[in-house]
């Protein structure tokens, strides 16, 4: 509960509706997408403009209070769960589209928009914003820009860091910070919008964001590729890339996981096969026509064992709902559902794959693995029961595992989910003590008295490295 | 959302509540939502508060946090699972296939244990589900009273004299699009097993359902009708009772078990090929019949047999509607989803029909999937929420500029006509129900 002298300041501020520390929206505001965390704040709150953010980051600090930023709460890294109590400031309210600029190119709006409106949008007017993550229906733009977040484009168009050219943030202090604009080019100083981009919640409250758009592709095509080899499939993705063609979308799933959207759906998915990938490509009609017609002749060399390329629109959809289903069906196989998000590059799918496979047979769980090949990025998604402290403990050992094998052949611990609380051990594995410590420099700069999002990112304690046997 | 009055110190009363809901409560259920938010986009209540706590992800939370002993059930928790339509909108978006009407139902009986604190709330679900619905005879009689208010002049008198306005506002505005009540039902009517006409393919059991068959009679005739023009036998059990959906929705479940159980002795009896209902509410829960005796070996099988023939009456003119003598409707119509049909029996079979009318333009409603706002005695319940979906509806429904709305449930025709009335839309359009469309088409 929050004390009354800070309810009454806060309530000053965005009127009584909107500060709420009562049972009820404390619990439901103590847990974020990522299973297994939860944790009370004292009290929520919900702003309307700048202004009110940067009141209410002032009767904060004057009290201490930690905030924690919060979008829809559909981060998988436990990034919004207020370990360290304190106001939850949902930004959901804040979700304007200010302006889309045709003349540069560019959209601003609040964080609180949903990120497929703002696609909506442009799209509308023959514009595109590439930035695509699963959860695009419900996030916010706020908790993509927070999180970096990535998508199945990522390949071809980047990730939101690719987009984003200027923001307004609030810093803990209460004052506002400007950065980039509807520059194309500014190298003036260090790069902070950048730096703000994948910041978390840890360094400033972001209340508004420009990000630049571009022409909506004119045409687009889906074809899908069955191996019955695994080796196969990744060289499948390397020899596409090495022949200069580069899809917008190249994605992977494993023969675990099209066994379970078999089951679960009967769409008529190959179980016997190693590994699928699906393919689109956008553009120019005629550039489309020639890539996807070249990706199909690769998949034939490098041994695919069918290769089917849409003739329709529902054709297409019907190959996509392969990978949409994924997740759905393999949530429902178990109570919980633990998908990660080991990286690594490209060239090292297949190699990755493998260590998942061993290391989920050498603990006895059921991981089933899929993602943005093209991108190296990989979503091992375990079905276990939270419930099952033993089985639990194993998948924490087993993930652990998953981590070094990712780190160990160049990877990284999260593409796109970010470190939040849940991998905030593991950071320093990848990042290394300097790179610790020149982060924990930034943060005091921004936040000197640590009250943005405390206990994320950076861990009291680094697990240490496992040692593969 | 308004606060309830509360009675003063109960706590020992809500924390039986909870025991119970403790023991009651589906864990692996709970445990199965991850969270995701899927659902947010899909509820209405979360869309208008923009809170978490009125989203299902946040309910499910909420009732997770009871299950686990996280929190007491209170008030407060009370009116959020109050606040809910029931829609199951969240059910069809979710990927992990959480079955969260089901969850609701088990918290909604343990906060029935309870006394619900709000004296109109009480006073009508009282009335509703004790001495009502479960009473045929006692809907005649009141149908019987109200056809003699309607038709006496009384209505006209209540109206005029200024009676009305010591009623809320909103129940005001229902009655004046209630449609003209009949103390004869369906069966009275037209007897009890109807001869099909031409080609026989089947023997049906007519669900009349409680509120149908008093205020929208001639809708259930008109379904007795349609069936027979399209070949069925139709037969209509008189032992048959109200389908129980508003009680278990509210947490009456012993009542809800026991109108299912003379339900489904009344249509196993009349040895039928198929149940069918025209009544979007009802038929979502009569196909949920079997889950409701899973594990009574008594009654499991029996249940299975009833929930199996059950088909929404859309379902059944679908497969048939090229044999229908149907003439030209030159008419615009849209289409408002009953989310029970929708959601819980997963039919979309009204849509294909409207498109296969001569003569009718079909123009999609935005978001016509989403709930309306009247879900079962929630617009009288939850007034203001109902009004303010209603509302947003409406300026979508005004956006088809359609002749004609149509839905197919009586629930949402009412709330359709409300509103129709509400956004002074009268003159330009009106509500049917589909069934009535398709007999106004019949030659
Ligand atoms: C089923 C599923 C699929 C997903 N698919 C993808 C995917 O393909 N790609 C991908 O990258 N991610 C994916 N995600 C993860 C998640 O959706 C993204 O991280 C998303 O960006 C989070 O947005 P949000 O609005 O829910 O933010 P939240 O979860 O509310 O917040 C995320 C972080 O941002 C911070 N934050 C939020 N708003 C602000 C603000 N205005 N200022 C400062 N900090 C803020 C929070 O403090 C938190 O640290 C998926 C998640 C789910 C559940
Ligand atoms: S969509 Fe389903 S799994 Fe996701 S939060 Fe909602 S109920 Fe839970
Ligand atoms: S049933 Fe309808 S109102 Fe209730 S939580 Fe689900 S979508 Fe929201």
């Amino acid at each position: 509960m929050l004390s009354s002298d800070v309810k009454r300041e806060l309530q000053a501020v965005v009127g009584p509706d909107d500060v709420r520390d009562d049972p009820e929206s404390r619990l439901a505001y103590s847990y974020d997408a990522t299973p297994m965390y939860q944790s009370m704040p004292d009290g929520v709150v919900f702003p309307e403009s700048t202004e009110e953010v940067q009141a209410i980051m002032k009767i904060a600090s004057r009290h201490r209070i930690p905030i924690v930023g919060r979008g829809s709460g559909s981060n998988l890294s436990a990034g919004t769960v207020p370990v360290e109590g304190g106001l939850v400031m949902v930004m959901t309210k804040m979700n304007r589209l200010i302006e889309i600029d045709q003349d540069n190119l560019t959209a601003t709006f609040q964080p609180g928009l949903i990120t497929k409106q703002l696609h909506e949008a442009v799209e509308r007017i023959g514009l595109f914003y590439p930035p695509d993550p699963g959860s695009m229906h419900v996030s916010t733009l706020g908790g993509n820009i927070a999180e970096c977040a990535g998508g199945l484009r990522g390949l071809k168009y980047g990730t939101t860091k690719d987009y984003v050219i200027g923001l307004e943030a609030v810093l803990a202090s209460g004052e506002i910070l400007r950065t980039g604009g509807k520059l194309t080019k500014d190298v003036a100083g260090y790069d902070l919008t950048k730096l703000l981009v994948g910041s978390e919640g840890t360094l400033a409250i972001i209340t508004e964001a420009t990000v630049k758009l571009l022409p909506l592709p004119e045409d687009r095509r889906v074809m899908v590729a069955h191996f019955t080899d695994l080796y196969a499939a990744a060289r499948t993705v390397s020899q596409i890339i090495a022949e200069r063609i580069i899809p917008c979308t190249l994605e992977f799933l494993d023969q675990g996981t099209i066994r379970v959207i078999e089951d679960y759906a009967k769409i008529g998915l190959p179980a016997d096969m190693a590994a699928i990938l699906l393919i689109e490509q956008d553009g120019p009609t005629s550039v489309v026509e020639r890539d996807i017609e070249r990706i199909a002749e690769i998949c034939r060399q490098t041994g695919a064992a069918h290769v089917q390329v849409a003739q329709s629109r529902e054709e297409e959809v019907q190959l996509m709902s392969a990978r949409r289903s994924a997740l759905s069906a393999l949530a429902r196989l178990r109570p919980t559902t633990i998908l990660e998000d080991a990286t690594v590059p490209r060239a090292a799918i297949a190699p990755m794959v493998e260590q998942i496979n061993r290391i989920k047979e050498k603990y006895g769980l059921q991981i089933c693995t899929f993602g943005h090949a093209g991108d190296g990025n990989l979503h091992p998604t375990c079905m276990t029961d939270a419930r099952d402290r033993e089985e639990i403990e194993r998948v924490e050992q087993a993930f652990e595992e998953i981590f070094d094998a990712a780190i160990r052949l160049g990877g990284t611990i999260t593409g796109e989910h970010g470190v939040g609380l849940a991998k905030a051990p593991f950071l320093e594995w990848k990042v290394g003590k300097s790179g610790i410590e020149v982060m924990k420099g930034i943060k005091r700069a921004f936040d000197p008295d640590g009250l943005l999002n405390p206990g994320k990112m950076f861990a009291k304690e680094t697990r240490r490295r496992v040692v593969i046997t | 959302m308004k606060p309830v009055e509360e009675k003063p110190i109960d706590r020992e009363e809500w924390a039986r509540v909870g025991e119970y809901l403790r023991k009651t409560l589906d864990q692996d259920e709970l445990t199965h939502c991850m969270r995701c938010g899927f659902c947010l986009p899909a509820c209405p209540t979360y869309r208008e508060t923009g809170l978490e706590q009125a989203s299902p992800r946040g309910r499910l939370a909420l009732m997770k946090a009871v299950a686990d002993g996280m929190i007491e059930p209170d008030a407060a928790f009370a009116d959020q699972m109050n606040l809910c339509l029931g829609c199951r909108a969240c059910e069809t978006a979710c990927p992990a296939g959480v079955q969260y009407g089901r969850v609701l139902e088990q918290t909604r009986a343990g906060i029935a244990l309870r006394e619900p604190s709000s004296r109109i709330v009480r006073g009508l679900r009282k009335l509703f589900f004790k001495h009502l619905f479960p009473h045929q005879h006692r809907l005649r009689t009141l149908g019987w009273w109200l056809t003699l208010y309607q038709r006496s002049g009384l209505r006209w008198l209540v109206q005029r004299s200024g009676l009305m306005r010591l009623f809320p506002e909103h129940l005001r505005e229902m009655e004046a699009v209630m449609p003209p009540a009949s103390s004869m039902g369906v069966r009275e009517r037209l007897g009890e097993i109807l001869r099909p006409e031409g080609t026989p393919r089947g023997r049906v059991g007519l669900f009349r359902g409680c509120i149908m068959d008093v205020l929208f009679t001639e809708t259930n005739c008109n379904t007795a009708r349609l069936l027979v023009k399209a070949g069925y036998e139709v037969v209509i059990p008189d032992a048959q009772r109200c389908c129980g959906a508003l009680h278990a929705h509210a947490g009456e479940e012993d009542t809800a078990k026991r109108l299912a159980r003379e339900n489904i002795e009344a249509f196993r009896d009349a040895q039928v090929d198929w149940i069918v209902s025209n009544a979007g509410g009802c038929g979502a829960m009569l196909v949920e019949y079997a889950h409701h005796f899973k594990g009574d070996v008594r009654m499991e099988e029996d249940a299975r047999w009833f929930s199996d023939r059950v088909r929404d009456i859309s379902q059944l003119i679908a497969d048939v509607i090229d044999d229908l003598p149907l003439k030209r409707l030159e008419r615009r119509v849209t289409y408002q989803d009953s989310c029970h049909l929708r959601n819980g029996m997963r039919v979309n079979q009204p849509r294909n029909i409207l498109r296969q009318m001569p003569g009718v333009t079909v123009v999609e409603l935005f978001e016509s999937d989403r709930c309306c706002g009247s879900a079962g005695i929630y617009n009288l319940t939850q007034p203001e929420m109902s009004k303010q979906i209603l509302d947003e509806k409406m300026t979508h429904v005004k956006n088809t500029e359609a002749d004609i709305l149509v839905t197919s449930n009586p629930g949402c025709l009412l709330q359709m006509k409300w509103g129709i009335r509400r956004a002074g839309l009268e003159h330009r359009m009106r509500a049917v129900h589909l069934v009535d469309l398709l007999m106004e088409a019949v030659e």
